[in-house]
């Protein structure tokens, strides 16, 4: 099953003089919106996408197979951007 | 109005390197190791630049591994919660550094390269058996653990090879490969005639980079920094000055740019003497280009002067001998001329460099 990570030299970390997270990468700086920092918070390279998108789905208030839709999308999107692996 | 924090800090470790790159960024009167910065002093300043905001520190040079305090640096950094990446030529590294550096937090390795091979790259990086030490610095790096960027600067003299420098960087299991072409400053400018692409070169060296991203959409990432010298519209050189970034010399200088100093009639703070928050918020020198009142016409008043902020002060300063210009890379500056007869008296020019010494 696949565990999604950060790829390597990337952290998520907070930007505490902007009041803010960011996901710092080598000499970038990707700043992500609420949801997909929702996301990121569980990628902590021990949960597999389905225990993330357990997670999402039992705290929020949608369907399942949608956030599973999303999620996934979203990954996808990190993981060409060199974000994150899956 | 109050300028924003930096995101980031240059830190210029040393200015000694074994090599001798035509096109080095450093300035061409170099600091010697004795009027370099301590650790400890280094270890304020790293504190002092998260405290300000700054999220990721550059530790270059010169060689930043020339410094024997390299590894003690590197933890500093860390510690103040920046995210570390080093710049290295590489030809230093060997397995025993590379450990202690990922033990002290390194984020990220930088290697740069000067061609796709060993013949190419020794001439032009001006040291004998540098590219093969290169390649096997590659992989120490790897196997130390620690992400690798391929940077190669790109010129005339090596453009034929870009296919084979994306080859190398995915050979490497480099993570992302930096193609930067040359910028036109100090060493680079006197080698100017030596390195210029034709714009059918740029043109077609654009187009491989792109085919390239797509090929390897998810494993190598490609940025990509192109030359000014066959542009429209300048670059927002340091995403303006005083802006996004602050440097700091081997002698302790505090900069908005590396190349500040060749801007004659500043005074730069000095982290000797004066905090980077107070440099930052309060010296005349970074406010002296920050933001837009500054600007002389073209750029006052132009619906660009916000996205560009009017390039380049070194290179205006370099071309036009005013540093309050508009930078020429501009079309609408009284001097763009000047880039294009550049571009016409380097397609007639010898290969010879003038080395960096």
């Amino acid at each position: 099953m696949s565990i999604p990570r950060l790829a390597p030299g990337h952290r998520l970390r907070e930007d505490q003089a902007r009041d803010r997270w960011v996901v710092l990468g080598p000499e970038r700086m990707f700043v992500p919106d609420e949801t997909a920092l929702e996301v990121l918070r569980l990628v902590d390279g021990a949960r597999s996408l389905e225990a993330i998108i357990d997670d999402l789905a039992a705290r929020f208030d949608a369907p399942r197979a949608e956030i599973a839709d999303d999620v996934t999308a979203m990954l996808q999107e990190l993981a060409g951007k060199g974000v994150v692996t899956l | 109005m109050t300028p924003e924090p930096p995101l980031a800090l240059l830190a210029e470790l040393t200015h000694r390197c074994p090599l001798r790159c035509p096109y080095c960024s450093n300035p061409t009167a170099l600091t010697g190791s004795s009027d370099e910065l301590d650790t400890a002093t280094w270890s304020r300043v790293f504190a002092e630049a998260a405290a300000l905001g700054c999220l990721q520190v550059h530790l270059s040079g010169g060689e930043p591994t020339a410094r024997r305090d390299i590894a003690d640096l590197v933890r500093a950094a860390s510690s103040a919660g920046l995210y570390t990446n080093l710049i290295t030529a590489g030809v230093l590294l060997d397995a025993p550094k590379l450990a202690a550096l990922a033990a002290a937090g390194l984020d990220h390795v930088q290697l740069s390269v000067q061609d796709a091979e060993a013949v190419g790259g020794d001439r032009i990086g001006g040291f004998a058996g540098g590219h093969a030490k290169k390649l096997v610095a590659a992989r120490l790096i790897r196997e130390a653990g620690l992400p690798l960027t391929l940077n190669a600067v790109v010129h005339r003299q090596n453009l034929g090879n870009l296919p084979a420098i994306i080859e190398l960087a995915l050979a490497l299991g480099a993570g992302r490969l930096e193609v930067a072409h040359v910028q036109y400053y100090g060493w680079a400018l006197a080698n100017r005639a030596a390195l210029l692409p034709t714009r059918a070169q740029l043109e077609a060296a654009t187009a491989i980079v792109e085919a390239a991203r797509a090929a390897h959409r998810g494993r190598l990432v490609i940025d990509y920094v192109v030359p000014d010298y066959h542009a429209q519209r300048p670059k927002a050189c340091m995403g303006g000055w005083g802006r996004r970034f602050l440097a700091v010399s081997p002698a302790g200088r505090i900069l908005p740019c590396h190349a500040a100093e060749t801007i004659p009639g500043m005074a730069y703070p000095t982290v000797r003497e004066t905090s980077l928050r107070e440099a930052w918020y309060g010296s005349p020198a970074f406010a002296r280009f920050r933001g837009t009142g500054w600007m002389p016409a073209p750029c006052q008043g132009c619906e660009r002067a916000e996205q560009d902020w009017g390039g380049c002060r070194c290179q205006a300063f370099a071309l036009t001998g005013d540093a309050g210009a508009t930078d020429p890379a501009c079309a609408l500056s009284p001097h763009h001329t000047l880039l294009a007869e550049a571009v016409a008296d380097a397609a007639v020019a010898e290969a010879g460099f003038t080395y960096r010494q």
